[in-house]
């Protein structure tokens, strides 16, 4: 046995072995995806860049509650709000400083009108701090370009909550 | 009388210029080459893909780290000794350079065809050394230090093996010029008969190169990142180039030593019209793919292992070979005639 095993040490039968174990692995398709040019899926949860969601009649669903202010844990959210002439009450600044956020869903969770919601964007790195103090109209913004997948993933997510 | 003795100087001086550019300049993009191969071999092995983004095949993302690392500031720790770390890449970058003026690429693609060529590699490659220690010592910090404290034991230990090994192969020639080491091999390849003195070789040569499994003077695990730590921008780029430049002087040295240098496998005819040089890179290139490999597929030394190895195993075997040759080649009346 441990003569077995003196001749392995000296042979680096291993070592070879691992080599050639190496090489072969070498040639078998690549386990990781070519991520810029394709992506993993996401789940209809995933919790990433924040938006601000509109009715199809294009008015906007927050009703400035304050209830994602009040239960965000990193009290990234600033609210102001005010009557609006017809008698509602909307939102005046909505503010998310995405560096404060933990992204952990709770104003998602909280929103009693489905608007403020995380989508599945996950690439929205900047150069400078000041592009991720997002603001009203930014956040607006983000819910009229992905208001297709925010529908379909609340869509989904439904049957479960 | 003056002047001309002037002009011949400057004649002298501007012709080798010209050939040490020739050599410097692929040697520098060999290196950012091989630092991709490096990548991608590693990633492959362990079925990543390694960089593809940047350029064909990601070919240019050395480049682009090279450009990232000039764009970047330079930190110089405020109690560190300013001079000498300024000064510890430099020398690490210029003796890794340094060294490639002997390394043959063909029978006269030399730049310096000079007597003791080896003698000269295994000096330089042993300054080497003083890059790191003056590195980690000057960076005041304790990664650097014990980084480099590794570094400069792990070395010089596998610098006495290694000068043990070249001594089995001189023994063979009867030559120190790195042309008439490869001329000895014409008809056999000393891989052949010093097989496992290739072998030590190529784990010394590991070693002192600070590669894996030897890395242990950069064991992030331990040591942050040994001797660089403190270093950042293009001086981190520096040693990181001088590092990538010794492993392929490694690599050239193998297989001037072991693998026949710049001659084809065979002498007959469709190989023997391939230039030299060719044949010469395939080697480098073949025993760093071996280099990258085994970074891929062994784990890391402990440091006593790495010691041991050194001193109570590769010295002595190294040693017993040398005997072992000398016998031989006495026994057998084969020493080389050629003596000084």
């Amino acid at each position: 046995m441990t003569i077995i095993r003196i001749l392995k040490t000296i042979f680096l039968v291993e070592f070879i072995v691992a080599s050639l174990m190496g090489i072969k692995e070498m040639f078998k398709t690549k386990k990781t995806i070519n991520y810029p040019y394709e992506k993993g899926s996401i789940s209809p949860r995933f919790r990433g860049e924040h938006a601000l969601r509109r009715y199809p009649s294009g008015e906007e669903r927050c009703i400035a509650c304050k209830l994602c202010e009040a239960v965000c844990p990193a009290q990234a959210i600033t609210i102001e709000s005010t009557e609006r002439d017809d008698g509602s009450r909307k939102t005046t600044r909505y503010d998310i400083d995405m560096l404060k956020c933990i992204y952990c869903g709770l104003c998602q969770e909280s929103c009693p009108v489905d608007a403020i919601v995380q989508g599945p964007n996950f690439e929205f790195a900047t150069e400078t701090r000041e592009e991720l103090y997002y603001n009203k109209k930014k956040l607006l913004d983000n819910g009229d370009r992905w208001e297709e997948v925010l529908a379909k993933n609340i869509r989904l997510d439904k049957p479960y909550r | 009388m003056e002047p001309t003795i002037k002009m011949e100087y400057i004649n002298i001086l501007s012709s080798e210029l010209y050939k040490i550019a020739f050599i410097l300049i692929p040697v520098l993009v060999s290196v950012a080459l091989v630092v991709w191969l490096d990548r991608r071999i590693w990633g492959a092995v362990q079925k990543r893909r390694g960089p593809n983004v940047v350029g064909p095949f990601g070919l240019l993302q050395t480049l682009a780290d090279a450009l990232k690392y000039i764009l970047k500031e330079i930190i110089i720790p405020a109690s560190s000794n300013k001079i000498i770390f300024i000064l510890a890449p430099i020398i690490t970058m210029t003796l890794a350079l340094v060294a490639w003026a002997v390394i043959p690429f063909s029978d006269d693609l030399v730049l310096a065809d000079i007597n003791v060529g080896i003698l000269y590699i295994f000096a330089v490659s042993s300054l080497g050394v003083y890059g790191i220690i003056m590195g980690g010592w000057a960076s005041n910090s304790k990664y650097p230090f014990l980084g480099a404290i590794r570094s400069a034991a792990q070395m010089v230990s596998y610098e006495v093996s290694i000068g043990i090994i070249i001594i089995n192969v001189l023994l063979c020639v009867g030559s120190l010029n790195l042309n008439d080491i490869i001329n000895a091999q014409k008809d056999l390849w000393y891989v052949i008969p010093l097989f496992p003195m290739f072998v030590v070789f190529f784990i010394s040569a590991l070693a002192e190169t600070n590669r894996p499994p030897f890395d242990l003077p950069e064991a992030e695990a331990e040591l942050v990142a040994g001797y660089q730590t403190e270093y950042s921008g293009m001086m981190y780029a520096m040693f990181w180039l001088g590092e990538y430049a010794n492993i392929l002087l490694m690599c050239a040295l193998g297989s001037v030593l072991f693998l026949g240098g710049w001659l084809p496998p065979i002498d007959i005819y469709p190989l023997n019209i391939v230039p030299a040089p060719i044949w010469m890179i395939l080697k480098i290139l073949f025993m760093f793919f071996l280099f990258a490999l085994v970074k891929a597929i062994v784990p890391r030394y402990r440091y006593d292992q790495l010691m041991r190895l050194g001193w109570k195993i590769f010295l002595p075997f190294s040693l017993f070979y040398v005997v072992l040759t000398a016998s031989f080649l006495f026994y057998f009346d084969k020493l080389p005639t050629r003596l000084f």
